[in-house]
């Protein structure tokens, strides 16, 4: 039995070999070396590297910040996607093209930008102490941050949903006596949840492993405000090799973990969309 | 089946409705004015704050010193060698990731193999890998105690703390970009035009440039600008690979970073509105290239005539 089925079409072994090789080279061989160098530690030693106290508040922190900023999103990033969708307003089609932004703005950037804002003498910084609240250099810093990484990830899966959504649904709900609020929660809302989910995810795994915009913003203290890829970098330059190995392997388990959610997510809404 | 089938009747149907009935009343539809307009003025006040704020910031941060200091910012010796190199990465970057996404894309969306699967969950991984362990990844493998590092080093080639080093990172956070818009584009159009271009006795070369070619190049273009976005902007692999090295390693935005760590902060949000400038432009393509691509997900009010 051949491993392909025929096509007319030319250009197979090359296209797939190159793919492959380049691949190889640049993704499998040097992920496959992290884990070589995290096996090189013995069970009890990487044991302890990942679970010594500064180790696991920086994880605490990182997945910590990634959870709540990602909630933050979905909320927001629900109101945002609808606005966008459904209604018309001065200014739409430039909120709509921005929110785009934290994808092409690069990281270093935002975190100076966003700490310039936060800063205790900073435009939103000022706000913030009025009320005696510290976001720059604190744990909240950090959400600020990463809240702004993962914006664009629930509008964007929410979006085409929305758009898609048959206004008859609708309709039909309003026809049958239901109020505007009763349609949106027995109707809309339960065809946007594989949406919701699918984006909470994207943002929690990009948000996870960020460390450009969380440097500058986050005062990166020792078990206070250091997150965990901030750590791994701390290791790497110490030359604990074997060490940010293994951190390192911890971080990538629960980023691959989140993205198998995602697939998973997405197979179930599109099981749901498809009408039999 | 045609996805898309199903999403232009109601577009149709809703553009033939007339838009207001009468004065006064709504549709059963619609939310009350009062609750559209919080709703609007909320959302606005979430991007503003999230979006806009920081824009003004650095701008207003890069011009304190006038146009005079920030002119002077971005000419310096060391902000042109950060330039220089940062155009370099992008220029072999670029290209090298374009032909990846254009053969992973062909492979994966054109033919059945055994493995397919496999291969086209591959190729997002890096985009979930976290940039300080991109770098890290090659610090362990080509680094002087990797096991390549020797090998390299004996040849006079340094590869980590040197250019090549960052080359290559950027290479490895890149790599998905244009690959992933250009499969989801692939599938969704079929093969149809070019079997039939193969079946009229096109050759492989002609088939890709007077069929395929004129298919995606929206959706390559997207691809293109986003992987030089991104190749361009890269931070955390490529400080860890980098070494900082004045003049030889610093890319934009790690010397951005050095001159926000010398206190020199409107010297930093000078260099840093290069980038803030790059990212504008990006974000205008990819509007501009979204508008031209028919019933693509992300633009989902793009008008299309029922058949």
């Amino acid at each position: 039995m051949s491993l392909r089925a025929y096509s007319v079409l030319p250009g197979f072994g090359p296209a797939l070999g190159f793919t492959l090789l380049y691949l190889t080279l640049l993704v499998l061989l040097p992920l496959a070396m992290l884990a070589l160098r995290a096996a090189g530690l013995s069970w009890e030693q990487f044991w302890a590297t990942v679970t010594a106290p500064r180790a696991l508040a920086a994880y605490r922190l990182s997945f910590g910040a990634a959870l709540v900023s990602s909630l933050v999103n979905v909320a927001w990033g629900l109101l945002v996607a609808w606005v966008l969708v459904r209604y018309d307003f001065p200014g739409r089609r430039v909120l709509d093209a921005l929110v785009d932004l934290p994808f092409a703005l690069p990281t270093a950037v935002a975190g100076i930008a966003l700490t310039a804002l936060y800063a205790p003498e900073g435009w939103v910084g000022r706000l913030l102490a009025l009320a005696g609240v510290q976001a720059a250099f604190t744990p909240l810093g950090v959400v600020v941050a990463l809240t702004f990484i993962g914006l664009p990830f629930v509008v964007r899966t929410v979006q085409p949903v929305l758009a898609a959504l048959e206004p008859e649904l609708e309709e039909a709900a309003a026809t049958l006596g239901a109020d505007r609020w009763q349609t949106f929660w027995r109707v809309v809302w339960p065809a946007l949840v594989p949406a919701l989910l699918t984006g909470f995810a994207l943002a929690c795994a990009r948000t996870l492993g960020e460390y450009g915009s969380v440097v500058f913003i986050a005062g990166n203290l020792p078990l206070q405000t250091e997150i965990a890829p901030l750590l791994i970098l701390i290791k790497l330059e110490q030359y604990d090799y074997p060490g940010a190995a293994a951190l390192a392997t911890v971080m990538l388990g629960a980023s691959f973990l989140l993205l198998r959610v995602v697939h998973l997510l997405q197979r179930w809404s599109r099981v749901h969309d498809e009408p039999s | 089946m045609n996805q898309a089938d199903p999403l232009v009747l109601p577009t149709a149907a809703r553009a033939a409705e007339p838009l207001h009935v009468a004065r006064g009343t709504r549709r059963p539809t619609a939310e009350p004015a009062p609750v559209r307009w919080l709703l609007i003025a909320a959302a606005t006040l979430y991007l503003g704050l999230f979006l806009v704020l920081p824009l003004a910031a650095v701008f207003t941060q890069a011009l304190q010193h006038g146009v005079a200091g920030y002119l002077a910012a971005v000419t310096e010796p060391a902000a042109r060698d950060a330039i220089r190199l940062t155009l370099l990465t992008a220029a072999i970057v670029v290209p090298l990731n374009t032909l990846f996404g254009l053969a992973a894309a062909w492979a994966i969306a054109r033919f059945r193999f055994a493995g397919r699967g496999l291969l086209r969950a591959a190729i997002p991984l890096p985009l979930a890998v976290s940039p300080v362990i991109a770098g890290l990844i090659f610090v362990l493998l080509l680094g002087a105690r990797g096991p390549l590092g020797p090998w390299l080093a004996d040849r006079g080639w340094p590869v980590i703390f040197a250019p090549p080093g960052v080359v290559i990172a950027t290479l490895f956070v890149t790599l998905p970009l244009v690959a992933g818009e250009l499969l989801p584009l692939l599938e969704a159009l079929g093969a149809e035009e070019e079997e039939a271009a193969v079946l009229l006795g096109a050759g492989g070369w002609a088939v890709f440039w007077r069929v395929t070619l004129p298919n995606i190049k929206w959706g390559l273009l997207n691809g293109l600008i986003l992987c030089n976005a991104r190749a361009m902007g890269e931070f955390g692999a490529v400080s860890v690979v980098s070494g900082h090295v004045r003049g030889l390693t610093n890319t934009i935005p790690l010397h951005v970073e050095v001159l926000y760590n010398e206190y020199r902060f409107t010297d930093a949000f000078a260099v840093a509105s290069l980038l803030t400038l790059l990212a504008l432009v990006t974000l205008l393509v990819k509007h501009l290239a979204g508008e031209h691509t028919v019933a693509e997900p992300g633009a989902p009010r793009a008008g299309r005539e029922a058949p």
